[in-house]
């Protein structure tokens, strides 16, 4: 399971080509060349490399003054920094201003556990999800990363772009498009739907696949853009069954937030959502905090049993 | 191209407009809208190279209002520039105008970055240059921030980043009427010594009357003051300029004169003739 890939490889290799064919892609960083993996951009695009310091609140803005001046600004840093430092910065500068930025947070989630709360970023989906024109999207594999980077470079309009450095393998098949606004259904089943985001799409593809074992049909749904959502595919899956959402970030206005925002609005269902559960993770390896939470295809599984049961349980007493 | 008017005439125009939108809006912040009239009219009338035809053109300058809520006086100065229609000014704050309290770049032409939280300006200012530098355009940057807006540390961020860049292209302009909301700055946090400490951060630095028009106009003129530094004018102003009653009083940061003041301040202002 911990065969994979770092994300941020596709990440940088895209930037690049698309930086080598289009003269108004730069890369603003705060001092984190390393962490986002673009030393090869610095290299062969020198010029094109801002690099601000550690000073995230002047990062945005940055951003949005080379967007007003034409270019295409990837801003990139920690998560945990990029979002939350400079929140108002991404709200006005961006998100108001409609400015053509796209924010690439790395490492994001539980990626550096061991460094504790201070650097987990459990909490981006939930801010960058509240602030309006605002795209969210955390791909889950490295085609689809760099189908995302092409993606937003292309639309016009501020976007969060959730990167993780955590090893994941390819979950999509080779004809894969990503379209941004619109879930992938990578398993199709009637008796649960697993809706994931990110690093936790692999981990339901795997629970899903031990739920057969159990005589359980669960369908996953890989939801790349947390904004805007795909209420349809919600509605659909809704229709269907329960739903268990799983996430690398709090349960607090998340994915699984979202997801249930559409829920409640169109096709009730019982759901379960897998994260952080509205506290400040410990400290510990990304993969300790996931066997921590149950972020694990044998925690996902024994959520889903335990929904279908409590679903079954209502539908008798109903009865 | 720039828009060659008489900056007097204008700045005069902006104070009238801008004290008459507070009053109808029955909100706004007068005390700085006066202090900043005259160097916007010296920008607008004589520095920026701007169109109010074109006001997107890609080679255009930059002006950016970081004290986003003076609003009022760049709203008057954008209309009495022919960006749009000095009638639209009556829809300043009314429900649904795109007149807000604070600028929005997508509801008007003519406006550069959404402003209004303080220490916004200088950093997209810095984008801004950055990007003239990277692309090889001739487009200048200037940004005006007040002066009790230095204490948001996010304009020292981008001045840090402004004099590493190697910004000449980059002009920051501090309204430095010495009052913020409370009270004087100086009695709230300390700026001074303010030119020394732009030019700790590796600005070359101007003070300036910041209501001589000339003198402004020689100041601006002159940019940049040192090859390969951002420039920095300390504008020597009083917050309410131009009109007694307001002038260098605290509680006109954002008081609202009542009709019998706006006649008396428009009295006092003159220009009539030339009114929004």
């Amino acid at each position: 399971m911990s065969l994979g890939f770092d994300c941020r490889k596709a990440f940088a290799e895209t930037l690049i080509e698309l930086a080598a064919a289009d003269r108004r892609i730069v890369v603003v960083v705060n001092d984190s060349v390393g962490s986002s993996n673009l030393k090869e951009f610095r290299r062969r695009f020198p010029e094109r490399l801002v690099n601000v310091g550690i000073a995230e609140q002047n990062m945005i803005g940055v951003g949005a003054g080379l967007a007003n001046g034409g270019l295409i600004p990837f801003v990139c840093g920690a998560s945990c920094f990029l979002t939350g430092r400079a929140l108002e910065q991404v709200k006005v500068d961006l998100g108001y201003s409609r400015s053509n930025v796209k924010l690439c947070g790395m490492s994001s989630g539980v990626a550096y556990g061991e460094l504790g709360p201070t650097h987990h970023s459990i909490e981006d989906l939930a801010w960058t999800r509240a602030i309006g024109n605002l795209t969210v999207i955390a791909p889950a594999d490295p085609a689809e990363t760099a189908a995302a980077v092409r993606a937003v470079a292309e639309h016009n309009g501020p976007v969060f772009l959730r990167l993780s450095r955590m090893p994941v393998p390819a979950v999509h098949p080779a004809d894969y498009r990503f379209e941004i606004g619109r879930a992938a259904r990578l398993r199709t089943g009637d008796d649960v739907t697993l809706i994931a985001v990110g690093t936790m799409v692999y981990q339901a593809l795997e629970a899903a696949a031990l739920l057969e074992r159990d005589g359980v049909r669960a369908a996953v749904l890989n939801m790349s853009t947390i904004r805007p959502l795909d209420r349809a595919a919600v509605a659909e899956a809704a229709g269907r069954g329960p739903l268990v959402t799983i996430e690398e970030h709090t349960v607090t206005g998340g994915l699984g937030g979202a997801v249930a925002e559409v829920v409640v609005e169109t096709r009730p269902a019982r759901m379960r959502l897998l994260g952080v559960p509205g506290e400040f993770a410990p400290t510990g390896s990304a993969e300790f905090l996931f066997e921590h939470y149950g972020l694990t295809p044998e925690g996902i599984r024994r959520a889903a049993l335990t929904l279908m049961e409590a679903q079954l349980g209502t539908a008798d007493s109903g009865d | 191209m720039s828009i060659n008017m008489q900056a007097d005439r204008l700045a005069r125009a902006v104070r009238r407009a801008s004290l008459t939108m507070v009053h109808a809006a029955g909100l706004g912040h007068p005390g700085g809208d006066l202090s900043a009239a005259d160097v916007l009219a010296v920008l607008y009338a004589s520095i920026l190279n701007v169109d109010p035809g074109d006001p997107t053109r890609p080679d255009r300058d930059r002006f950016i209002l970081s004290k986003g809520h003076c609003s009022g006086a760049l709203y008057a100065t954008l209309a009495e520039c022919g960006f749009f229609p000095r009638e639209w000014l009556a829809d300043y704050m009314k429900p649904l105008s795109r007149f807000s309290g604070h600028p929005d770049r997508n509801k008007l032409p003519g406006i550069e970055a959404n402003t209004g939280p303080l220490g916004h300006g200088l950093p997209i200012g810095v984008g801004a240059a950055k990007a003239a530098q990277i692309t090889g355009s001739s487009w200048r940057v200037f940004v005006m921030t007040g002066d009790g807006e230095l204490q948001e540390g996010s304009n020292w961020e981008a001045a840090m980043a402004a004099s590493t860049f190697g910004l000449d292209n980059l002009t920051v302009i501090v309204d430095r009427n010495g009052l913020q909301q409370g009270d004087r700055t100086e009695l709230t946090v300390q700026l001074e010594p303010l030119a020394e400490r732009w030019r700790a951060f590796g600005w070359a630095v101007r003070e300036v009357d910041g209501h001589d028009i000339a003198a402004l106009t020689r100041t601006f003129r002159s940019a940049p003051f040192e090859a390969g530094k951002p420039n920095c004018v300390i504008a020597r102003t009083r917050k309410g300029r131009g009109v007694s009653f307001i002038e260098d009083r605290v509680e006109w940061h954002h008081r609202v004169p009542t009709a019998q003041e706006l006649a008396a301040a428009l009295t006092e202002l003159g220009g009539g003739e030339t009114a929004a």
